[in-house]
């Protein structure tokens, strides 16, 4: 946590009512999200119990286990799932747009829209991940034969909760709790903001009410439900279970007529418990619609969609799903995308929003100030050219730490990299004076080029990690040619009948 | 005394080299306790392996380390052709500038290194190269090398045996991202490269260098207790060998012409610690309890404080075995810190007039990260959880404190407040355990105890 949300959620604390952290919104909304809530069973892995979803506000789709614990009804279940969600994506797959050709890629088809699961909370995401990975494996015939939509099903989950959720800058698959912590310190820890509606408490409170009292009142289960994916033990022991119990006893029976109405009356119970966290989850979505969105925000969703697109595009091409294990060279790969994605995700906030630049202002990473002098005629021999190394000094009242020699990078041009000569306390007034040398970012010529010196007068910002290298990528072994520090090639992976071969009922 | 230690670990040296040169084994790994010799160890072998006629390709992590080797080699190989390979925008350093010539050239780009027997580069630039192969290869610092780096860098010694050299004890890689999705798995992309080579490779030879030749007698005990209590190791010096000689003790000298700055550590107590760090190689600079933001600025002061009297009192550095007996000037002092604003501030404080009129400047002030692999005579360490509230796995990380109080020939002077001892009590281990990841001892808990215990803080 940095020093200003540390201050920020002192301020929240005192003031009871959460104080933003960033100007903007650095997440991606469509205009059509497909919110979604699932309950899992508590004590079993993987067991859903029910799912809330839809794109239809006023209209959720309810999808309900009977007895989590009976596997045919589980995949049952999975396949009405995949009935809800896959239209949804079909359809967004339908619309694309031509991109031009580049170097490195010829001319190609994308998605004009991506889709966008919204979850309440990470542990949301990670049941969809447990419920991606039970259905990807599964087969439509052999031993135990499910339909074809459930390992389908598996993928696409996979690809929300696995692949794109962990990635930085990613919005298809939202956590409603990480994304409104992102703009918002609140009062309380950090542990209690992954409780939804104590959360949105902090931020929008009732009216007549402070956000502290308001996120007390939300803790309370019997007040307001929690938000998934487990639910509260009372529910479980006290309506829950007799419920589940009921419904077995008459399907033991076989009277359907007892079944259908043990089955209405548990459907009637979960929504109960849901939905408040529906519209819980809703009004989220409108606070976090409140803010502008990031400048970047257009140019990440373009990749999503991108990504939206090879993911279906390998789909129809009949590329095997994803692996249980990564190889050593997939697993590389996969860090190296991370840790780049990561990167551009925090440069790109700090550019869009001087409360996050603040941050590094703070930490002494960057620092801010007025233009001074600029020595636009200054130049430097290598050899035989000359070439334009303007001076310029920046009087500030950040205290600056950076040493001489630092790299630095202004928001305003981000491609021009200067480098820190010197920093001395200003002669006249006070903070300090910063003497920097710009060494790009000023066309070709021996002078540098109209538009790209800063001005004398001008306000700006320097920090170092906006003129850190991107790195560029290492060149890694194709995976047959796994080196023998790991462990050399993997062997391939063959699907065989007995995997799915388990204790079934 | 001191020549039999000598002996064992040139038997180590030798084990080594027969290891490789049988080429019973793909890889060899040697574990080394700060300051055992390590790069002694490399150079040597480098020239051993050189001396076969096949290529040996060498792996640093910073291009600080590979320049060190490169002028370690040239002086002690001068008839070996070595290549730097560098990357495009690197400059050669100034010593190593009037090494170039016929037996030592800087490329960035691999063939034009082909009459060089021993081709030195970092891993981060070996991993863009994109062909030739090698049949020796020597991997420094590896347990500093993250798993994929490796990955990047093997294609060039597939068929080749690889010497794997490091000091476990350090602080491991990291990544920018949450890697747990992997963690415990042999193809964690982020755990160190000797991790990964031992997991996928569980029965290649492991050596350990016996002696640190740089630790005192005084220090190498407890940081064999503190961070490698089931690899011990002793210090190669004895204890009549080295000391520090502080002179007279002059007034206490406050900036210029005033009496002593509010918030200026108390003068005595500066001085007593320096007496005790000079005799028993080990001090305890405490503060009284409290929670401090990260630039404490009390603490910041002392170790300028502590720093400043040392250069006042013109201590003497004396080491018998090596013959010889120097002034600690500012530039064989360092400073130690947990984060990089703390060593600013450090920096400013030893900026303060008086004390750049002394020179103090030159005192070399930075994190545990940049102080790896270095040495100094006397050092300061600000303690990670100094005036902390929290004992955080960044803070409490074995190698980070271990990297602090492992890089001094005479003397290190640790600065804390009270209270880290109960701090360590009151956080308990909150971190998941997951399968299939090797748990670590010490543990931050065990370490630091052990630390503050012989330290006699609280």
């Amino acid at each position: 946590m940095s020093t200003l949300t540390a201050l920020a959620r002192a301020r929240a604390a005192h003031a009871g009512r959460a104080v933003p952290i960033a100007a903007v919104r650095h997440v991606h909304l469509t205009d059509r999200p497909f919110v979604l809530i699932p309950l899992m069973q508590a004590g079993e892995a993987a067991a859903p119990l029910a799912v809330m979803a839809g794109t239809d506000r006023s209209a959720p789709h309810l999808l309900v286990v009977g007895q989590p614990r009976n596997r045919d009804q589980r995949f049952a279940f999975l396949t009405d799932f995949a009935k809800l969600l896959i239209p949804y994506l079909d359809e967004l797959s339908t619309h694309t747009e031509t991109v031009e050709a580049t170097k490195n890629h010829e001319e190609w088809q994308r998605c004009t829209d991506a889709p966008q699961l919204i979850l309440p909370n990470p542990g949301g995401i990670d049941a969809l991940r447990l419920l991606g990975r039970s259905a990807r494996f599964r087969t439509v015939d052999g031993p135990y034969p499910v339909d074809p939509l459930v390992p389908l099903l598996g993928r696409h989950l996979t690809w929300f909760a696995e692949d794109r959720a962990p990635m930085p800058g990613s919005s298809v698959c939202l956590a409603l709790t990480t994304a409104l912590a992102q703009h918002w310190a609140t009062g309380q820890s950090a542990l209690e903001d992954q409780h939804l509606p104590a959360l949105l408490s902090w931020i929008d409170p009732p009216p007549g009410m402070d956000g502290a009292s308001a996120a007390l009142l939300a803790e309370d289960p019997d007040r307001v439900p929690p938000a998934g994916p487990t639910t509260d033990p009372a529910f479980d022991t006290g309506v829950l279970a007799p419920l589940v119990r009921a419904q077995e006893e008459a399907r033991a029976l076989d009277d359907l007529r007892a079944v259908a109405k043990a089955e209405e009356e548990l459907r009637a119970a979960l929504a109960a418990q849901m939905q408040p966290t529906w519209e819980t989850a809703w009004r989220a979505v409108d606070v976090l619609r409140g803010l502008p969105a990031a400048a970047s925000d257009e140019l990440r969703w373009q990749v999503d969609r991108g990504r939206f697109t090879d993911f279906v595009t390998g789909i129809a091409e009949g590329v095997p799903p994803q692996p249980k294990r990564p190889s050593a060279v997939s697993a590389a790969r996969r860090l190296a995308d991370l840790e780049s994605a990561q990167q551009s995700y925090d440069r790109s906030q700090a550019v869009d929003d001087p409360l996050i630049l603040a941050r590094y202002r703070v930490g002494g990473e960057a620092f801010a100030g007025r233009i001074t002098f600029v020595d636009a005629e200054r130049q430097e021999f290598k050899g035989k050219r000359a070439w334009p190394r303007p001076l310029v000094l920046l009087h500030t009242l950040d205290e600056v730490i950076l040493r001489p020699g630092a790299k630095v990078a202004s928001p305003a041009r981000v491609s021009q990299t200067a480098r820190l000569r010197a920093v001395r306390p200003h002669p006249t007034a006070a903070g300090f004076e910063v003497e920097l040398e710009l060494q790009s970012g000023m066309g070709r010529g021996k002078t540098p080029e109209g538009g790209s010196l800063p001005t004398v007068g001008e306000e700006r910002c320097y920090a170092t990690f906006l003129a850190e290298q991107r790195g560029t990528r290492p060149e890694l072994p194709d995976v047959d040619q796994t080196p023998w520090t790991h462990g050399g090639p993997p062997w391939p992976y063959v699907p065989r009948a007995e995997e799915q071969a388990e204790d079934w009922h | 005394m001191s020549s039999q230690r000598s002996a064992e670990a040139r038997a180590v040296i030798e084990a080594v080299t027969d290891d490789l040169l049988s080429r019973a084994h793909r890889g060899v790994i040697v574990d080394s306790p700060p300051g055992a010799g390590k790069s002694t160890l490399v150079v040597e072998l480098a020239g051993r392996l050189a001396a076969t006629g096949e290529r040996v390709m060498i792996v640093a992590q910073t291009n600080e380390q590979v320049d060190d080797l490169v002028a370690r080699l040239a002086a002690a190989h001068p008839e070996v052709i070595l290549g730097r390979l560098t990357a495009g925008d690197y400059e050669v350093p100034e010593r190593l500038a009037p090494l170039r010539g016929p037996a030592l050239a800087f490329s960035s780009k691999l063939p034009e290194l082909a009459p060089a027997s021993i081709v030195l580069a970092t891993a981060a630039k070996w991993a863009l190269v994109k062909e030739g192969e090698f049949p020796w290869a020597i991997l420094d610092e590896a347990y500093q090398m993250r798993s994929d780096g490796l990955l990047a860098v093997a294609p060039r010694f597939a068929d080749g045996t690889a010497l794997f050299v490091g000091d476990p004890g350090q602080l491991d890689p990291f990544a920018t991202v949450e890697t747990d999705a992997w963690a415990g798995s042999p193809w964690d992309p982020s755990d160190s490269a000797v991790a990964v080579v031992r997991a996928h490779n569980p029965d290649l030879p492991v050596h350990r260098l016996p002696y640190s030749w740089r630790l005192p007698s005084t220090a190498a005990p407890l940081v064999a207790k503190a961070f490698y209590p089931f690899t011990p190791f002793d210090a190669g010096s004895d204890a009549d060998d080295r000391s520090l000689l502080l002179g007279s003790a002059p007034a206490q000298a406050g900036p210029a012409g005033q009496s002593a700055q509010p918030g200026e550590a108390d003068g005595s107590g500066i001085d007593q610690a320096l007496e005790l760090a000079a005799a028993e190689g080990w001090a305890w600079y405490g503060l009284p309890a409290a929670h401090t933001i990260r630039t404490d600025a009390e603490a910041v002061e002392a170790c300028a404080a502590l720093a400043d009297r040392l250069v006042q009192r013109e201590a003497a550095a004396v080491d018998r075995a090596a013959g010889y007996q120097r002034t600690v000037t500012p530039d064989r002092i360092a400073i130690g810190t947990a984060h990089r604003d703390q060593a600013a501030a450090v920096r400013a404080a030893l900026a303060r007039s008086d004390r750049a009129s002394r020179g103090l400047t030159e005192v070399t002030v930075d994190t545990a990260n940049r102080l790896q692999g270095r040495e100094y005579d006397v050092t300061i360490v600000l303690h990670p959880l100094s005036g902390r509230r929290d004992a955080t796995a960044f803070h409490l990380e074995t190698g980070r404190l271990c990297v602090l109080l492992s890089r001094h020939r005479h003397a290190c002077i640790v600065v804390g407040r009270a209270g880290i001892a109960d701090l360590l009590d009151a956080h308990p281990h909150a971190e998941p355990v997951r399968l299939g990841v090797a748990v670590k001892f010490p543990d931050g808990w065990a370490a630091h105890q052990a630390v503050l215990a012989h330290l006699g803080a609280s």
